[in-house]
């Protein structure tokens, strides 16, 4: 079977290093999947895109537009997600933020996460320790103990080689992690996801509503 | 099939002049919009309760006697009265008396919709809206069905022996809606005791409202109060009319950009897309009103938020007008001839509930306990 792995990069130049970072963790994930003998298709969010649909959703009271319904779909159904940010304030970026808080709460529950950001010096790498990985432990994500930080020099300097070995450990922990998680249908579910999009259907009974409450 | 027009009581200042009208000015602005409702044929008018600036919609039952004292036919209704917070006791009460006093033509909305602060002003946990709004819901039920009500619950003072006065009229409870945005529970709570679902739809795609009629209709269906298609539906909107859609944007967009609600985000456009707000002619409202069927099925009431943004009066009137003259004849005309005989045009009246008599399920508390009683024993 496919595993359906998400990338979203929120990176606001063009050509964008976030956005390269997440091309080579991309490539070497669906190389890490094949080695496993599985395939691998990925699709690309670029939230700088969906920059606007964001802000619309944020001041509707958290309507989301046709676009960020989709973005929100998309997320939630995925095997594996790859979250890529650039560093801005000592953090994620706003429009990083911003995605992630238009996520439902259940979106990416137990889904295996790789993080990874970029900034202009290594200063900032804790980045992903002290930033990211908190906030996807909220969202009950299954992150990869590797995260992959990239900064200016690591695309040509001396320690380029390193990025390069950093991607390749990062993603055989989440090639393994989507491989390991099984083919759906067989065994047990792994618990409910939610994209937030569709009204659940499925209430609970009236009856039992009124019965909690001693009537 | 119903319509009219529901006010949420906003004081919002005119982006065009800068000035902000008193709450008096609002409050008799609103009470003329009611009259004027009356004046040009449409059937409703609701009145939201807040209890926090700049809203001044706290006490309905008042103003809803003031109209209903100057007004003959039109049905007064609450957009939404808050179940959460409001004792049960006092709205059994309140609104017991609005319906001797205006003869029948009251009947209820019922809401959650509270900012935070709201809760704990009245001794309430915003964390248990969905308990208190069953709770107390289902302590109105009795209230207005049982002449001696003895009842222990979870978040109010226990009651013994005690009788809500007065009665109400002819014995009849006014009908009840139950208005939701996204919470199912609430869906569920109207499809439980065959009451009205009221979906406000104008911050949300009518596809979302489809789903969440859909859901209400399924399960009135599964309580026994009919087939799905017969429950009873009604649909907020809102609309900016003016002889051409040029003429209308041009009007309406320098209140749209700084509405407080939805302004400084999406472009008009965009929220005209979104959701069911329409700003342009007459015929293009009829069209879009007329869509709603398609997607949530044929349907018994249609209120229109039309006061809103900090329109002026004169214009808010004028707008009234233009509704009541030109689109909702056409809509009335429109609407019941798509409808399939076996589905309701109206919702329940004061009228036609008394008429059931009083073995008609409206006068359990639990209609649906009933129901199944009976197709136990069956």
């Amino acid at each position: 079977m496919t595993r359906r792995i998400v990338v979203t990069t929120a990176g606001l130049s063009q050509p964008s290093s976030t956005r390269l970072l997440a091309d080579r963790l991309a490539d070497a994930v669906t190389a890490q999947v094949s080695a496993r003998g599985e395939a691998a298709s990925v699709e690309v969010v670029e939230l700088r895109e969906l920059a606007h649909d964001l802000a619309t959703t944020m001041t509707t009271g958290g309507m989301p537009t046709p676009a960020v319904a989709q973005a929100r779909d998309l997320v939630s159904s995925a095997d594996a997600l790859i979250a890529v940010t650039p560093v801005f304030a000592a953090s994620y970026s706003g429009l990083f933020k911003m995605f992630v808080d238009v996520l439902d709460p259940e979106a990416i529950s137990g889904m295996p996460v790789l993080i990874a950001a970029t900034a202009g010096t290594a200063r900032h790498q804790l980045v992903l320790d002290h930033a990211l990985r908190p906030l996807f432990s909220y969202l009950r994500a299954a992150v990869v103990p590797t995260g992959v930080f990239a900064a200016t020099d690591d695309f040509g300097g001396a320690g380029s080689a390193d990025l390069g070995r950093r991607i390749t450990r990062a993603a055989g922990e989440l090639a393994g992690a989507v491989v390991a998680a099984g083919v759906a249908g067989f065994g047990p579910s792994e618990g409910s996801r939610s994209a937030g999009t569709r009204v659940e259907q499925q209430v609970t009974d009236f009856e039992d509503l009124l019965a909690g409450l001693g009537q | 099939m119903q319509f009219g027009i529901f006010s949420v009581g906003d004081v919002t200042q005119d982006p065009t002049t800068g000035r902000t009208p008193g709450e008096g000015e609002r409050i008799s602005a609103m009470t003329d919009y009611a009259l004027k409702a009356e004046e040009v044929g449409l059937d409703v008018f609701a009145s939201g309760q807040h209890h926090n600036p700049p809203f001044i919609s706290s006490a309905p039952t008042t103003h809803l006697a003031y109209i209903a004292a100057q007004t003959q036919n039109l049905k007064l209704s609450t957009a939404t009265t808050l179940i959460t917070t409001t004792d049960p006791v006092r709205i059994a009460e309140d609104y017991a008396f609005l319906q001797h006093l205006s003869g029948g033509r009251v009947d209820l909305m019922m809401g959650r919709g509270n900012t935070g602060p709201v809760y704990p002003w009245f001794g309430k946990d915003i964390r248990q809206g969905v308990p208190l709004a069953v709770e107390n819901y289902h302590l109105l039920r009795r209230l207005w069905r049982e002449e001696v009500v003895d009842w222990q619950g979870k978040f109010r003072t226990p009651l013994q022996g005690f009788t809500s006065t007065p009665r109400p009229l002819d014995d009849t409870p006014p009908f009840v809606w139950h208005g939701s945005i996204r919470s199912t529970e609430i869906a569920e709570q109207a499809a439980y005791y065959g009451d009205g679902f009221f979906h406000n739809n104008i911050f949300w795609n009518i596809e979302h409202t489809a789903q969440m009629v859909e859901l209400y209709r399924r399960r009135f269906e599964h309580y026994g109060h009919g087939s799905a298609d017969q429950a009873i539906v009604g649909l907020g909107g809102q609309v900016f009319l003016a002889g051409s859609e040029a003429e209308a944007k041009k009007a309406f967009r320098p209140y749209f950009d700084v509405a407080p609600v939805y302004g400084h985000g999406p472009s008009l456009e965009e929220f005209t897309r979104m959701t069911p707000l329409t700003v342009g002619t007459p015929e293009m409202v009829i069209e879009r009103t007329l869509g709603f069927a398609d997607q949530v099925g044929d349907y018994q009431r249609q209120l229109f938020l039309m006061d809103h943004a900090g329109l002026p009066k004169d214009v808010v009137l004028e707008q009234i007008e233009i509704l009541g003259r030109e689109v909702v004849p056409v809509l009335r005309r429109e609407f019941e001839a798509r409808r399939p005989a076996h589905v309701p045009s109206d919702p329940p009246t004061h009228a036609s509930l008394v008429a059931q008599g009083p073995g008609a399920p409206h006068h359990l508390v639990a209609p649906a306990r009933a129901s199944e009683t009976a197709a136990a024993t069956a």
